[in-house]
């Protein structure tokens, strides 16, 4: 989309602000509608909107795929972590209340690095499956 | 009164869409109908209350799988070909289904009632005790990231090897086509 001018400004900037949205979404969870899913999606959509306006060797260039590919199991890794780390503090798997002194602080902590894992994975996964997709041309050699 | 007014249109433009899918021949005209359908729906989460998944389905059913589709598209052609049967035995079953369906919702507790047995079980525990012991105030994400723990560490692991799924399918084969272009 070189010569889409309007595109490409908006583009530009909105991307920013989705995806402080994205992040909002995430950290805000425990106080308001959101929380991993829903953030993993939004972050996902902002980075496929670059994509889409710029073209996907330009995404590639700011998010390459060893990144995305490390980040659909760092996300799913952190989660179980989180389990282990329970475990090995004396409660049970995925028992937050023994992360803090506190149980209810302990709680809150884990909930919060529990859906951080969440949101890695699925922002990984989604970008994982668009660039898996998008990278498929008819030409081969079209292809970096 | 308002709410089933809102309902109402919205679920006749969703009508109004399908009907547009099913007779449109252009692909990629189906496409972006279903990304208004998707649209929709996220609208119709919103007036039942539930955000988070009208956000998931705004991001995910219109956005992402709508890119997905059209890059998919991309590689295919976008005409649908002319049905080689008549659609006859599919629409009775469709139809039947489709009965059937709407005859088991007539056992259903009704809607938003309080005394419908998921009310009754753990649920009303997760509101008393939730934002005390958990400290998070949204009870969804308490139920989803604390009491549930061990289902949102299941849904994780199929959002992960749906991914991984997806590399091993697709990357291989493009793999193959380059080691072809070498030789």
């Amino acid at each position: 989309m070189r010569g889409y001018l309007v595109l490409r400004v908006i583009a530009k900037l909105l991307i920013p602000f989705i995806l402080v949205f994205g992040l909002y979404v995430q950290f805000h969870g425990d106080f308001g509608p959101g929380g991993g899913f829903q953030a993993g999606v939004i972050v996902a959509a902002a980075i496929i909107f670059h994509a889409l306006i710029y073209g996907l060797p330009r995404t590639r260039l700011v998010v390459p795929e060893w990144v995305v590919e490390t980040l659909v199991a760092a996300g799913l890794l952190l989660y179980i972590a989180v389990g282990i780390a329970s475990m090995l503090m004396g409660g049970g798997f995925l028992d937050y209340s023994v992360l803090m002194h506190d149980p209810v602080h302990g709680q809150h902590r884990g909930i919060l690095l529990v859906e951080l894992g969440v949101g890695i994975s699925v922002a990984g996964v989604m970008l994982m499956i668009f660039y898996m997709f998008a990278g498929r041309s008819r030409t081969p050699d079209s292809e970096k | 009164m308002t709410t089933t007014l809102i309902n109402t249109a919205l679920l006749l433009m969703m009508a109004a869409t399908v009907i547009g899918i099913v007779r449109l021949r252009n692909l990629f005209a189906v496409v972006i109908l279903g990304s208004l359908y998707s649209f929709l729906m996220a609208t119709i989460f919103l007036v039942l209350d539930a955000v988070d998944v009208s956000m998931t389905e705004a991001a995910v059913g219109a956005g992402v799988t709508t890119v997905l589709l059209l890059s998919t598209l991309y590689l295919t052609k976008s005409e649908e070909a002319k049905p080689s049967h008549t659609p006859i035995l599919p629409l009775a079953v469709a139809l039947v289904t489709g009965g059937l369906l709407v005859y088991g919702t007539l056992g259903l507790p009704e809607f938003g009632s309080p005394d419908s047995v998921i009310h009754q079980h753990v649920a009303p525990r997760y509101l008393e005790q939730g934002p005390e012991e958990t400290g998070v105030p949204n009870v969804v994400t308490a139920v989803l990231a604390s009491y549930r723990g061990f289902d949102t560490l299941g849904e994780v692991t199929v959002v992960f090897t749906g991914g991984i799924g997806v590399i091993v399918l697709l990357r291989r084969r493009w793999r193959a086509d380059r080691t072809r272009d070498h030789k």
